[in-house]
């Protein structure tokens, strides 16, 4: 029996949502989009037919609440749920309660989510019907280091944690186990072995009512902490004998649970060894589809609709198979400072150069998957990818320059990204070689580029410029012309380590500091020869070569794009308001008088709003209080003292 | 070898250059790096960080004192600079020149920038440090000084804001300027504002008090209320006295905004070859014009019409625009001013004050042609009519002495005595009651005919000293760099700056309204 689908709801966000609505659009179903109060702005949002606030901003009280999201559904008149990936898209209950409102659920059966969802069982599932799996010894000694903990229910790397010291085993049981707990609710652990330059090689497929279609595998073994960052397709230095076995693999693991439309069949490859294990059996959509939807010429949504609506795949939708592509996973993260997610307004987004967006391409070419666009805000209340770039070429080599080329030359302002890093990654050597593993990142600390210095004069002129634009009067003067020339100009910038080329300064505080003449030759610098300014772009030559510099101003911060990378500066202020330097938490004397009281001594608690001193002035008692809570670090007065006004009386450090 | 005239004209920027530099090193190095290690900033210093990042500043009367006892730039800033998005009239003390302390020339100089303040209607801003007058000269400074703070709080009468940044010593006179102000801001523990010091209350009192009692930037912010507000240091200073710019709410008479205009369609830097290292050889002012008006574009669909081209050929007369302003042209020609040249100039004077349009005089002459046939013919007559015009045109008048600029023709062509609004000289300019030569020789004339009259012999060896004598000093008398030293003009500049000096003084002049005149003197027919 097939069920058309009229109108289809994504439960999910971002880039996942704007792809589900991509095709949906080119097949002419109708959508529905739902979103978090943070998300009410983004792109999926108003791309969707129409949309459904759910209120608040944790994915506990939006994304994962399916009674909302089943609302929404009847409210619309939607006739399918799309789960995306993350969030309810492995929920079997989800998926159950769609099937019982009567909708159609884009994904694989309840009970298929099930069987794989414990990674506990669907192990034994394999080991059952001879897929060789990672055994983990009943009594671990250490000659069976290293082992992994993982959590049964688990994904992106939450609840993962490698044991190198029997010794450390059962602490890091332990944590996982608490990890485990408070990402999925479910504190089931399990121990493997664990193969130190494994390769995680994971095989597509797609189940159907006439059987099992075999998409091809992607690498994937680029990762840091468990996260993937690079997928590829084929997999490199696979030996074909390989490739067909897991392919065999993955297919019986398919047939094994019956398994209905897109899935993915995770191995583990030891390169050494020539040998793969089965890991897991992802029961969605990956991130990672669009390289294989490239390389196989298929639409991978399309083919979940396909089947969700009760139909085998037409062959005439499924393209040959050609030439290799990689994607790489844009995150608003600094992988300088621990990967740390960033938040805040992009302020530019933009990748020149794109040959299609959630498209499959009709040659190849550069794909963007965007979840987001210039200006828009990114929130901490969910994952940080912000885009995923795929470049499709004749040869593994091809993609990756051009794919390299790509990111060098996107303009990605406002937030610190890994983009460095994955440039770094796609021109390292051994990447070249294929030589890839999950220690990757380790064996191969990738170098950024050098921040190019002459960016400073670009920020410098472009600003200039910019100034000149906003001028009021005297519009059409050269730029600081001065008759009698006494001084350069001088522009100071800073900039955090992540944000110069990702590399710290020497001196982290030192500003920048450019000096330039302005005057009626035009702009004059030490040392280069200034060929073209405007708010936008400078041209510079040193030593007869010349470089183009893009620049974004946006406020106090300046972006600028250089062949050699981006760096990110923000303007020093020429004056600073000694009202607001004032260390935050002091407390100000708020006019002349004497200090009659002292409510506080130095190293207690207090609460916002507590009383810290009385002053008396103008016969008048005036109370100083807390502005926060916190603790009083500095106490400089005391009673019978006369103060100033502005003076600091006391210093309460904020609670963190 | 001859020299071009471009060779000779880059030969005077390097004097002017030099001359420039000797202004800017203030007080020389030691006094320079004496100033700085007290963590204080020079005159220039400070200006640079008071204006708004990137605009222009155009510095008034750097060479003034030049040729005199005193150091170049007279131990004072004066200019035009943007604060704010405001234009203001800015004055600076030099504390690396005897402390500032303010001589014959610093006095001259700041009545004309506060002439300027006035005649634009500009806010002024006073950043001071100055010991107070130069005491050996004080006989020059005390009496005509006071008019320092009389045009002070007359600026402020007429709605004409006055800043005071005290940043030194500003004591005895030189307290009235905050006084004086509108707005004061004192930098804590370096501004002095009292009447009189320590030594001179003890002399006058017998009263025992310290600088910072008697006149501390604190004191006089939390106890005289001199200062409103107290600034933590310089930075602080001149970032609250940009604040106080901000905040006064000034507005330009210009109501439609400016229009589009393109770069002249001339090469700027072709001026450097057409002026003649020999001011004997004329040369033809349309091509200054058209290296210094805007280029043609839809909207200027010429650059430069010009006006009565057949008649009274050796004055061009026309309209232009400047940076989108209109303006209209007279400049010399062929050096000599006839009776048809002073008439075409009467008339287009009046043309531009019927429709309020300003007038821009490119000089170099040589004045009214004398002669029997020329005197006949009423050249007194019609150089008067000029010369009424021209005094009593109410549109602002800019003046740019290119070359000569001798008798009567200086005052026709609106020099000095007519109150332009601004005049800038070029450094191939000359200007004297007639040319050095001439001088020389009408000298020579008359000595001798007075002997002869005596009956007694003539020395012709010393008639030929005194020649060259008289000669040399006048030539070096009519010199831009002298000029300018005597305040006769405001300043010496680049040929290629002249469009961009002159659309910065024709963007302060919106600053105050102006209306075409209505009526002249009697015009004698």
């Amino acid at each position: 029996m097939t069920t058309p689908i009229r109108r289809l709801l994504v439960a999910n966000r971002g880039e996942i949502a704007r792809r589900v609505f991509a095709t949906c659009r080119r097949l002419g179903i109708e959508t529905v989009a739902v979103h978090s109060d943070a998300d009410a702005a983004m792109p999926f949002v108003g791309e969707a037919d129409v949309a459904v606030r759910l209120p608040g901003d944790a994915p506990s009280e939006t994304y994962l609440r399916s009674d909302l999201i089943l609302d929404a559904a009847r409210r619309t008149g939607a006739d399918a749920v799309h789960p995306g990936y993350g969030f309810l898209s492995e929920n079997a209950e989800f998926a159950r309660a769609v099937v019982d409102a009567g909708l159609v659920w884009v994904g694989p059966a309840p009970e298929s989510i099930e069987a794989m969802g414990s990674k506990i069982r669907a192990k034994e599932l394999m080991r059952a019907a001879g897929i060789p799996v990672l055994e983990a010894p009943a009594s671990p000694a250490t000659a069976d280091l290293p082992l992994i903990v993982k959590a049964s229910a688990g994904g992106g790397g939450r609840g993962m944690r490698v044991v190198r010291d029997l010794d450390r085993l059962d602490d890091e049981i332990a944590a996982a186990r608490a990890e485990a707990d408070s990402a999925f609710g479910d504190g089931t652990v399990f121990l493997e072995r664990y193969v130190e330059r494994g390769r995680h090689v994971e095989v597509q497929v797609v189940g159907h009512p006439d059987g099992i279609l075999v998409l091809g595998e992607r690498d994937c073994s680029i990762q840091r902490r468990h996260q993937k960052v690079v997928e590829e397709s084929p997999a490199p230095r696979l030996p074909e004998r390989t490739r067909a076995s897991l392919h065999e693999a993955a297919r019986a693991v398919a047939a094994a649970i019956d398994y209905r439309g897109a899935g993915t069949v995770e191995f583990l490859y030891d390169a050494g060894a020539d040998r793969f294990f089965f890991l897991e059996m992802n029961t969605r959509l990956q991130v990672e589809h669009p390289v294989t939807e490239l390389v196989h010429g298929v639409d991978l949504v399309e083919l979940q609709l396909t089947v969700a609506e009760g139909r085998s795949p037409d062959p005439r939708t499924i393209g040959e198979t050609y030439g290799h592509a990689i994607e790489v996973r844009l995150y608003a993260e600094d992988p300088a400072a621990d990967w740390q997610p960033q938040s805040g307004l992009l302020t530019m987004v933009d990748v020149p150069g794109v040959d299609g967006r959630f498209d499959l391409l009709n040659r190849p070419g550069l794909r963007l998957d965007s979840g987001v666009e210039s200006g828009s805000e990114v929130s901490t209340h969910y994952d940080a990818l912000l885009a995923k770039l795929v470049a499709w070429a004749p040869t593994r080599e091809q993609a990756a320059r051009r794919l390299a080329a790509a990111l060098r030359g996107a303009r990605l302002h406002g937030l610190v990204t890994n983009r460095d890093l994955l440039v770094g990654i796609l021109g390292d050597p051994a990447f070249a070689a294929g030589e890839v593993s999950t220690a990757f990142l380790d064996d191969h600390p990738v170098r950024t580029p050098a921040p190019d210095p002459d960016a400073c004069v670009a920020a410098a002129l472009a600003l200039a410029e910019h100034d000149r634009s906003t001028r009021t009067v005297q519009q059409g003067v050269p730029v600081a012309w001065r008759n009698v020339v006494s001084q350069a100009q001088i522009t100071r910038f800073s900039g955090s380590s992540a944000q110069v080329g990702g590399r710290a300064p020497a001196q982290a505080d030192d500003p920048v500091e450019v000096a330039w003449y302005g005057g009626r030759d035009g702009y004059v610098v030490h040392g280069l020869v200034v060929r073209a300014t405007s708010p936008t772009g400078v041209t510079l030559e040193r030593d007869g070569v010349a470089t183009t510099y893009d620049v974004q101003v946006t406020g106090d911060r300046v972006d600028v794009d250089a062949p050699s990378g981006h760096v990110a500066l923000t303007v020093v202020p020429r004056f600073t308001d000694p009202a607001d330097a004032v260390s935050s938490g002091s407390l100000l004397a708020p006019m002349p008088g004497t200090v009659v009281g002292v409510a506080v001594t130095k190293g207690d608690h207090v609460a916002a709003g507590d009383p810290v001193l009385v002053l008396e002035a103008m016969k008048m008692q005036h109370t100083v209080s807390a502005p926060h809570a916190g603790t009083v670090t500095d106490l400089t007065v005391r009673p019978g003292d006369q103060v100033a006004a502005g003076e600091v009386l006391a210093l309460v450090e904020e609670k963190q | 070898m001859t020299v071009t005239n471009r060779e000779a004209m880059l030969a005077k920027l390097a004097d002017l250059d030099a001359e420039h530099a000797k202004a800017v090193g203030g007080g020389g190095q030691k006094y320079v790096d004496r100033h700085h290690a007290r963590g204080k900033l020079l005159p220039r210093e400070r200006i640079e960080l008071l204006v708004d990042p990137g605009s222009a500043f155009l510095e008034l009367s750097p060479l003034a004192g030049w040729g005199s006892d005193f150091t170049v730039g007279a131990s004072v800033v004066t200019g035009i600079g943007v604060v704010e998005g405001v234009e203001c009239l800015i004055t600076a003390n030099d504390p690396s020149v005897k402390g500032g302390a303010s001589n014959p020339w610093t006095v001259k100089k700041i009545f004309r920038a506060s002439q300027i303040a006035e005649e634009n209607n500009l806010p002024t801003i006073s950043l001071v440090e100055s010991g107070g007058a130069d005491l050996p000269t004080q006989k020059e400074i005390f009496i005509p000084g006071g008019k320092l703070f009389r045009d002070l709080t007359r600026a402020s009468a007429r709605k004409q804001p006055t800043v005071a940044l005290v940043f030194g010593n500003s004591t005895a006179g030189g307290a009235y300027v905050p006084g004086m102000s509108d707005y004061t801001v004192m930098v804590k523990e370096q501004a002095k504002v009292f009447l009189g010091g320590p030594p001179l209350v003890r002399m006058a009192t017998g009263e025992e008090a310290d600088d910072e009692s008697l006149g501390g930037a604190d004191m006089h912010a939390r106890i005289s209320g001199l200062a409103d507000y107290l600034a933590e240091d310089e930075l602080d200073a001149i970032r609250i006295g940009r604040r106080i710019v901000a905040r006064l709410n000034r507005r330009t008479m210009r109501t439609e905004p400016v229009p589009p205009f393109v770069e002249p369609d001339a090469d700027v830097d072709g001026l450097l070859d057409l002026i003649p290292a020999d001011l004997k050889e004329p040369f033809d002012p349309r091509a200054v014009i058209v290296r210094i008006v805007d280029g043609s574009s839809p909207g200027n669909a010429r650059a430069f019409d010009e006006f009565k081209p057949l008649y009274g050929a050796s004055l061009v007369t026309g309209w232009a625009r400047i940076h989108g302003r209109p303006i209209g042209i007279l400049a010399n020609a062929q050096g000599v001013l006839f009776s048809e040249e002073a008439q075409k100039a009467t008339q287009f004077i009046q043309l531009a004050n019927q429709a309020d349009t300003p007038l821009l005089f490119l000089h170099n002459t040589t004045g009214y042609m004398v002669g029997a046939e020329y005197e006949q013919g009423g050249i007194i007559k019609h150089g008067a009519q000029m010369i009424n015009a021209v005094s009593n045109s109410t549109v602002p008048h800019l003046s740019v002495i290119m070359g000569a600029s001798y008798g009567a023709g200086n005052y026709g062509m609106n020099g000095r005595a007519y109150d332009p609004r601004f005049l800038f000289t070029w450094p191939s300019a000359k200007a004297a009651v007639m040319g050095p030569a001439q001088l020389a020789g009408v000298l020579s004339i008359v000595a001798r005919a007075a002997r002869e009259a005596r009956g007694q012999e003539y020395d012709e060896k010393g008639d030929a000293e005194m020649r060259a004598l008289v000669e040399a000093s006048v030539e070096e008398q009519s010199l831009p760099f002298f000029l300018s030293g005597m305040l006769y003009d405001d300043g010496v500049i680049d040929p290629r700056d002249t469009r961009t000096i002159l659309a910065i003084c024709l963007s302060v002049i919106e600053n105050a309204p102006f209306t075409g005149a209505g009526g002249y003197g009697v015009f004698r027919t």
